[in-house]
């Protein structure tokens, strides 16, 4: 298994599957197959795919702390990265399809109505993080600030699980919000667990030390 | 308020007005289109028997006859809100195969003189089939051109004898759950019903539809027999009707009940009357294909003005949304 994660021929393979959603819609959208509401399917799926690369880029971690397979982290980046590129699609398509590229349209409507509101605000707090994904910006930022920024994820799921759930709210049709939410709060809950149960542990190293 | 005059239909873009050649051959042109949609359409039928047709005449009713290129019969029978059968627009067509719509009685009750129950055969003689070429306008910002065959629904209001009561009509839907697989979700209180001032109920065009494209309604559609009131938003079509009520109060109508800041009772299409959580000023016609295609300007009254504007007049139409 660490082999085939470290095969030079992983990452190109990765990133090969990671554009087949986006190739197949854009086959979808030159054969007219995107059925008969073109622009809502073409932006639907876009956002589907933005959350599924978001809950698996925040998988990583966990999967990796509760295999022991360190090789895992090497994907980490290249997901990020597709979450951010399906996020910029998705935006891109409800701008140019659903708003017709008319700014003051955009901006008023992002204005009006909190689910896109929300949706806007997690691509825009992404796009910081796609700009100091590559190595030297860790060493710019230094490590704990560069990791500090990169906690912004965390809010972004928040927000994107939120912006799903308002859209999915008009028709009271939680199933998938469910899932998706589900997923969500186990890889963010385990953080959590992580984090707590560690300052508990160096409180206690703390207190020994004290009384030593 | 000034209305403009009735000339039985109105444009915003002259170039969407057919050449008259073409119009003389808008039947030819519908039954190829159906048939052509029909093989679209293939999986949506696929559970049924082949399409029995339904002969109509062509309806002379002021406005019922637009000349805007029909919606795709595969577009309309693809894409359905039909809670009953699933939230999502390709439910109804995957589920609605289950609705078995014979035998079927439609009953007449409330504030009228004549009182009765009305089979389906009995209906489809009441009065002759008409063919209407009408504008759907979705309050979700799309819309279709639908040709649908039936009658006015003040034929049969006629007959029943409303009394002088009747200030409303109360319109309930059927409720089954051995044949609808989407009751089981709470999205709405079921069964679905809806509502008309008696005005409105007896516009000549307020369609009691039984077809469309010349052929037996489907059952995603609303078989076998669902209303349709073009000004409206869709919502307000009730699909396959069991109980028409005729009431002195304004009746409980099932959006409003669910979200009465988002639905209210009249919900005439009205682009400068914004839902409160998008706008209502443009839709999306479906069937252009094109992913490219602008969205167009949604009319007033979605373009029924001429012969709806004067139900309404002096009537602040922000306060009955």
């Amino acid at each position: 298994m660490r082999k085939l994660l470290l095969h030079p021929l992983a990452k190109p393979l990765l990133f090969a599957v990671a554009l087949l959603p986006c190739a197949t819609l854009l086959a979808a959208v030159l054969q007219h197959t995107l059925g008969p509401n073109p622009a809502e399917t073409l932006i639907r799926s876009l956002g589907d795919w933005t959350l599924r690369f978001l809950c698996l880029t925040l998988a990583i971690t966990p999967l990796r702390q509760w295999t022991n397979v360190a090789a895992l982290a090497r994907f980490r980046r290249m997901l990020g990265l597709f979450t951010a590129f399906y996020a910029l699609l998705h935006f891109s398509s409800y701008a140019v399809f659903d708003m017709g590229l008319v700014w003051d349209d955009i901006v008023r409507d992002v204005a009006k109505r909190p689910f896109i509101l929300v949706g806007t605000t997690a691509l825009l707090l992404m796009l910081p993080l796609a700009a100091t994904s590559f190595n030297r910006a860790v060493r710019w930022l230094g490590p704990a600030r560069w990791q500090r920024l990169h906690r912004l994820v965390y809010a972004i799921a928040l927000l994107a699980i939120l912006h799903f759930f308002w859209m999915r709210a008009g028709k009271r049709n939680f199933g998938e919000v469910a899932v998706y939410g589900a997923i969500i709060a186990v890889l963010l809950g385990w953080r959590l667990y992580k984090a707590t149960r560690g300052t508990r542990y160096f409180m206690k190293l703390g207190s020994q030390s004290a009384k030593g | 308020m000034l209305l403009p005059q009735d000339r039985g239909f109105s444009h915003a873009i002259a170039s969407e007005i057919t050449p008259q050649n073409v119009f003389q051959t808008r039947r030819a042109l519908l039954a190829s289109l159906a048939v052509s949609g029909a093989f679209g359409a293939r999986r949506a039928f696929a559970q049924t028997t082949a399409a029995r047709p339904l002969p109509a005449t062509r309806s002379t009713v002021p406005g019922a006859l637009t000349m805007e290129k029909p919606t795709p019969l595969a577009d309309v029978t693809g894409y359905n809100n039909y809670y009953e059968f699933g939230t999502d627009k390709s439910d109804p067509a995957r589920h609605a195969q289950a609705l078995k719509t014979r035998p079927w009685t439609v009953s007449i009750e409330g504030e009228v003189k004549k009182p009765a129950t009305f089979g389906i055969d009995d209906l489809l003689k009441l009065a002759p089939m008409e063919e209407r070429i009408y504008r759907l306008r979705c309050v979700e910002g799309w819309s279709m051109v639908i040709p649908w065959v039936g009658y006015s629904l003040s034929e049969l209001i006629k007959r029943v004898e409303p009394t002088g009561n009747a200030k409303f009509v109360q319109f309930v839907t059927l409720a089954d759950r051995a044949q609808m697989t989407g009751l089981s979700s709470s999205v709405l209180d079921w069964p679905y019903v809806e509502g008309l001032r008696i005005d409105e109920a007896m516009q000549p065009l307020t369609l009691l539809a039984f077809g469309l494209y010349g052929q037996v309604l489907p059952n995603q559609n609303g078989a076998p027999l669902r209303l349709v009131v073009p000004w409206k938003y869709g919502f307000k079509s009730g699909k396959s009707l069991v109980k028409i009520r005729f009431v002195e109060q304004q009746p409980a109508t099932s959006w409003s009940r669910a979200a009465p800041e988002e639905y209210g009772f009249y919900s005439n299409v009205n682009p400068s009357v914004d839902h409160p959580r998008w706008s209502q000023a443009t839709e999306r016609r479906l069937g252009d294909g094109d992913l490219f295609a602008k969205k167009r300007p949604t009319l007033m009254f979605n373009g029924y003005e001429a012969q709806v504007g004067s139900l309404y007049a002096g009537m602040d139409l922000k306060k009955w949304f």
